[in-house]
């Protein structure tokens, strides 16, 4: 049996960089490495700093997961002062939140996952000029359609939150911008457009009968839209086997409000679900350029290997929950939350399918959210509580980005940031082996791909790494 | 033109700005300039071994490489081997292809202000020893020369920006692709005219906050806040506030202060970035051109002729009282 090994790189459509080497033999994939291979520092470049600076300097690690940095730092240092966010406040954090999420997941269904079926190894399907026609790379029609219909939505975001990305609207008391009456009427509207193209271009249906899904069978039976092209070439390209995962899902809640999470957060592991608690969260650093011990992000350190020794290959820690890795994202969020699509799609493996399947779910059931939202707005109410930083105090700001759980971990000392530690959602995702030689989760989901003789770039990998939608930059910051 | 994007160290934040352009969007704009993009690492269908060969055709002089777009700052650490960002699958640093690449390149752009000057990516302590392609912050000389210059006599346009609007990446790309940038539409800088002849300040809608320094106390009023709350618009450039932002918007229209993102350095101002720093209760700073006495006498002018409304408007989240109605005669 010959053994190859293959270096995959530049890896593109993921957001930054991402290098995967795999040993293959037999026509699949044996092992992968997953090298993060950017390291610029957010962590210490916080250090010493006016605590409130979090909320400038973080959301910039990253222009995809923006607003889901600034509201990580907005609820670390809103703990660490004893301040929550107004019940108004909250909520059109929650809505400028979940604008950038579904737009995440337009992006990536569009731009960054559906091109790969448009290649020329494709052009044998049936489906391939349909897919060729949406979406191939820059010209596809409905890739065309969605960044229209994106931008659009967008002004959402220029209302209320200044730009995007990298805006400083939301704060720890809630966000800086009281919206008017007609300016409530103008979100409505925005929304209204946004869901006239989701119907239209995406679903081809009501988006409640997305949301009323409920098994594998019947999201690989759909026909409508975009997704119904996907559909079918899930079906033909036995997408639910590929890249399946470990089932250990893990999801901090989204869109926190006074009243709870509208995607309720937790721990799934192999069908049991527990409540969330991160006693057990570890940072491991064994197979990372990075030099201390194992840590708690509440105890934790980033000093980077500048010797970048043999026995490692990525900046990326490990983060491990209990000793085990954890995927995040759509998926898991849907999990957590109890859909019963979301259920299936785990009960089936949790494969490439699963994940984009569980995305598009979670686009329908955003939009219904941001129509709740934006149906509360109260623009007689108070958007923003004032609050003071203590000299010393610690915070802990747990979000939901669109590619899943991420955290971050303030200690103040003489009204200075002593320490912060990230773990974003990609660190789970694509974290290199820990010290018992565990591999990530997607190290995990790459084994048994297959892989063509003459392939140096291998499909089925592209489709099993873009399914994670993952954010290169968060993953080491 | 053949153009060609590189993310270097940076958080992709310029692309998904550029993303937003509406009317046209940012691929028909390009197609419509004649601009053909040979790779980007978020909208070409390319990976791996075919961008591999794409490079090596660059490289060997086989592709022309017209446009060269670099986001990002080029990371030189650690211990100068630029090996905290290598780019994947050739073995080589995104400093020594930039370096490589450069020389061949008809223009080279910076795109956002890591790219151009390092940028919030050289911010505090800068862990990974980032600079800008030309300049090292406010110093001219970056990974390339202060001396470098483009196969046309240009030096790497600095589109600066946290993120940039997509209109003016744009818009420097259809002007270069019409050969009309030269060195009269750079500022001192390196960067266009179009938008760095502006400040921030310019359309702000807290305009007559301004006028009679009327202040914010907090960031939720709608004052003006280069008193208290670290805006620096009067001294940024930038058409932030005469075009809009994602259709409607812009930092202060959504209620938090400019903080000079198209500045080399603007990572790092020495205070926080929502508040001013003062001097005896004077904050630190001018507007732009604005003669210190002159500014001094006018603002304590103004301020002493706050009209009510001005006044509790500024430390109101809303309008609280609006301007009253001139000449509304009641029915004879």
């Amino acid at each position: 049996m010959t053994q190859t090994r293959l270096v995959v790189g530049p890896f593109n459509r993921v957001e930054g960089d991402l290098e995967v080497h795999l040993d293959i033999s037999g026509g699949h994939v044996r092992s992968a490495r997953v090298n993060a291979p950017l390291y610029r520092g957010f962590e210490r470049m916080l250090e010493g700093r006016d605590p409130r600076d979090a909320l400038t300097i973080t959301p910039r690690i990253c222009g995809i997961c923006s607003i889901s940095q600034s509201a990580a730092a907005a609820r670390a240092l809103g703990g660490a002062m004893g301040l929550a966010p107004t019940p108004q406040g909250a909520n059109m954090a929650a809505l400028i939140h979940a604008v950038e999420n579904v737009s995440d997941h337009l992006t990536h269904f569009y731009l960054f996952f559906m091109p790969d079926f448009a290649r020329p190894a494709y052009g044998a399907r049936p489906w391939h000029d349909q897919v060729v026609a949406r979406f191939s790379a820059m010209e596809g029609s409905g890739a065309r359609a969605a960044v229209q219909a994106r931008a659009k939505l967008m002004h959402i975001l220029g209302l209320m939150a200044g730009k995007w990305p990298h805006t400083l609207a939301i704060q720890p008391g809630g966000v800086t911008r009281t919206p008017t009456a007609a300016e409530k009427q103008r979100i409505l509207a925005s929304l209204r457009g946004f869901r006239r193209f989701l119907e239209t271009h995406l679903f081809g249906a009501a988006l409640e009968d997305v949301a009323a899904l409920r098994t594998q069978d019947a999201l690989l039976g759909w026909t409508g839209g975009d997704a119904g092209v996907f559909a079918r070439v899930a079906a033909s390209e036995g997408m639910a086997q590929l890249g399946q995962g470990a089932g250990r899902y893990l999801s901090f809640g989204a869109y926190a409000q006074a009243q709870g999470h509208a995607f309720a957060p937790g721990i799934w592991d192999k069908g049991t679900r527990a409540p969330l608690a991160l006693d057990g969260l570890v940072e491991d650093i064994s197979h990372a350029w990075m030099l201390g011990r194992a840590a708690h992000p509440e105890r934790g350190m980033t000093e980077p290997d500048e010797e970048m020794r043999d026995t490692a290959y990525s900046w990326c820690k490990a983060p491990r929950l209990n000793h085990a890795p954890m995927e995040c994202g759509a998926l898991a969020r849907q999990v957590m939350d109890g859909h019963p699509l979301a259920l299936d799609l785990a009960a089936q493996g949790g494969g490439v399918l699963a994940r984009v399947g569980a995305r598009l779910l979670e686009i329908a059931r955003i939009q219904l959210l941001m129509e709740t939202l934006a149906k509360a707005i109260d623009p007689k109410a108070v958007f923003m509580a004032q609050g003071d930083l203590p000299a010393s105090a610690q915070g802990a700001g747990l979000v939901e980005a669109a590619r899943g759980a991420l955290g971050h971990w303030v200690r103040i000392e003489g009204g200075r940031v002593a320490s912060y530690q990230i773990i974003a959602p990609t660190t789970w995702n694509f974290s290199p082996r820990d010290a018992t030689g565990t591999p990530g989760p997607l190290e995990a989901a790459l084994v048994g791909a297959p892989v063509r003789n003459d392939e140096q770039t291998p499909l089925s990998v592209q489709h099993i790494v873009r399914s994670f939608d993952p954010c290169m930059v968060c993953t080491v910051h | 033109m053949n153009l060609l994007w590189l993310q270097a160290s940076g958080c992709g934040g310029c692309t998904m700005s550029l993303l937003c352009a509406e009317d046209p969007d940012v691929f028909d704009a390009l197609e419509g300039a004649g601009i053909r993009v040979m790779w980007h690492p978020a909208f070409s269908v390319q990976t791996g071994a075919d961008v591999r060969a794409l490079l090596d055709d660059i490289l060997a002089g086989r592709v022309a490489l017209d446009l060269l777009c670099v986001e990002g700052a080029i990371a030189r650490g650690p211990r100068g081997t630029g090996r905290y960002q290598m780019l994947t699958g050739t073995g080589r640093s995104m400093l020594d292809w930039a370096l490589a690449l450069a020389p061949l390149a008809r223009h080279v752009l910076a795109v956002g202000s890591c790219a151009a000057f390092g940028g919030m990516t050289a911010a505090g302590g800068n862990p990974s020893d980032a600079v800008g392609l030309q300049y090292d912050g406010s110093h001219s000389g970056g990974v390339l020369a202060h001396e470098f210059r483009d196969r046309t006599g240009l030096p790497v346009i600095n589109i600066a920006g946290c993120p940039t609007h997509p209109g003016w990446v744009l818009e420097t790309l259809m002007l270069l692709a019409d050969g009309q940038l030269g060195h009269d539409g750079l500022d001192g800088y390196a960067r266009p005219r179009f938008f760095a002849d502006h400040l921030v300040h310019h359309g702000c809608s807290r305009n007559e906050f301004y006028e009679y320094k009327a202040s914010a106390r907090d960031l939720s009023d709608r004052g003006c806040m280069m008193e208290h709350l670290g805006c620096i618009g009067t001294q940024a450039v930038g058409d932030c506030n005469i075009r809009p932002w994602n259709g409607a918007g812009s930092c202060t229209s959504g209620g938090y202060p400019c903080i000079n993102c198209t500045a080399p350095e603007f990572e790092d101002p020495r205070h926080a970035f929502t508040q001013t720093p003062k001097i005896a209760g004077i904050p630190v700073g001018l507007p732009t051109d604005m003669p210190k006495a002159w500014f001094m006498a006018l603002a304590s002018l103004s301020k002493a002729a706050t009209p009510d409304r001005i006044a509790t408007n500024a430390v109101s989240d809303r309008v609280a009282v609006p301007p009253s109605l001139r000449n509304k005669r009641p029915r004879p």
